[in-house]
């Protein structure tokens, strides 16, 4: 019997870490810009294309920044998500309108709500590739000082609102 | 030199002259169609150490995900500004992180990956080691102990065994 208890226990390490191999999810690349200031931008804003809007507007505030665009599929999965948390006005969240015709953008607020403050218009993805976007959707959560605090990737679900989104915020508005 | 010398050196020089000619065909055939070759060259070089984000088992050089188009632009406008190669590593790892990189840098947190192999070489030929020199030992042993203990009973068993065998043997060849 004594002879199997290494083998034995080879197996259950090997099983340990594919099983932990398996929850870790190749897609979730960790953001460098975590802990960072927030990449400053400056462009039109999506419904007044004459207006700018600049992450420095939003200094001494926490807010969300989303991204997003109409072709994006993901997107309409976490879009009551966004338009639900947007009514608690917990948090204000802004959106980016990444790489999205401007006529196909407006229409699909109209058509699944607009939960944003104002969305800007990202055209060329220049600012996206400034804040790492490798995949839409993804949020960022940033405080008073314009720091990146969070970034969710893949859709916005309920769960990560309730735990991970909203005690952040409370945090960081004391 | 003789009359039929001549010839033979125009034909040598008729044929040199269609061999560059069909030579100087293919090159511009192969001429790259981008303006500036240097910059894609370097451009390729540089892309091929980076991992695309979209589909993460390709290099950012050989991807066809629009991401990968796009910091490929970027990437070329930098190498135009004059930045160096180390600069433009370090735009790409600011936005993105080391999961870009297909050489991890070595620091704290990738000791384990970068010594982990040799580790378990280490370890393994350690335990090799260990198990040859056991066994070596009880096989020592047993034959030893075996030549000491064999009585002249035994012997004699052992020969009439071999005796009988020899016999057999010798039956089966006729």
């Amino acid at each position: 019997m004594k002879r199997f208890l290494i083998p034995m226990g080879l197996f259950v390490v090997l099983v340990g870490f594919l099983a932990v191999g398996l929850r870790l999810d190749p897609r979730e690349v960790p953001s460098p810009l975590v802990g960072k200031q927030a990449p400053n931008f400056e462009l039109p804003q999506l419904a007044q294309p004459d207006q700018k809007f600049s992450p420095l507007d939003m200094k001494g505030k926490v807010w969300l920044l989303n991204v997003w665009a109409s072709w994006c599929v993901s997107c309409r999965q976490e879009h009551p998500v966004l338009v639900a948390l947007s009514k608690t006005g917990a948090v204000p969240i802004y959106g980016l309108d990444y790489k999205d015709p401007r006529a196909d953008a407006l229409k699909w607020l109209a058509q699944l709500g607009d939960p944003y403050v104002l969305s800007v218009a990202d055209a060329d993805g220049r600012v996206g590739i400034d804040y790492g976007v490798y995949g839409v959707p993804e949020t960022y959560l940033i405080d008073k000082a314009g720091v990146i605090r969070y970034k969710h990737i893949g859709p916005v679900t309920r769960d990560a609102v309730d735990e991970k989104i909203l005690p952040l915020v409370k945090e960081l508005e004391k | 030199m003789t009359d039929g010398t001549t010839p033979g050196i125009l034909k040598i020089i008729f044929v040199l002259g269609l061999a560059l000619f069909v030579l100087a065909v293919q090159a511009n055939e192969a001429v790259p169609m981008a303006a500036d070759e240097a910059v894609e060259k370097r451009l390729v070089s540089i892309s091929e150490e980076m991992r695309c984000l979209v589909c993460q088992n390709e290099s950012l050089s050989g991807s066809h995900a629009e991401l990968a188009q796009d910091l490929r632009r970027e990437i070329r406008s930098l190498i135009k500004q004059g930045k160096t190669d180390a600069e433009i590593m370090d735009f790409m790892v600011s936005r993105y992180g080391d999961f870009v990189r297909y050489r991890p840098p070595l620091k704290a947190t990738t000791y384990l990956l970068w010594f982990g192999p040799f580790l378990l070489l280490a370890g393994a030929i350690a335990g090799l080691i260990v198990y040859l020199r056991r066994r070596g030992r009880l096989v020592a042993a047993s034959t030893e102990s075996s030549k000491l203990t064999l009585s002249a009973e035994e012997q004699r068993r052992a020969e009439a065994l071999l005796e009988q065998n020899e016999m057999q043997e010798s039956e089966n060849q006729r």
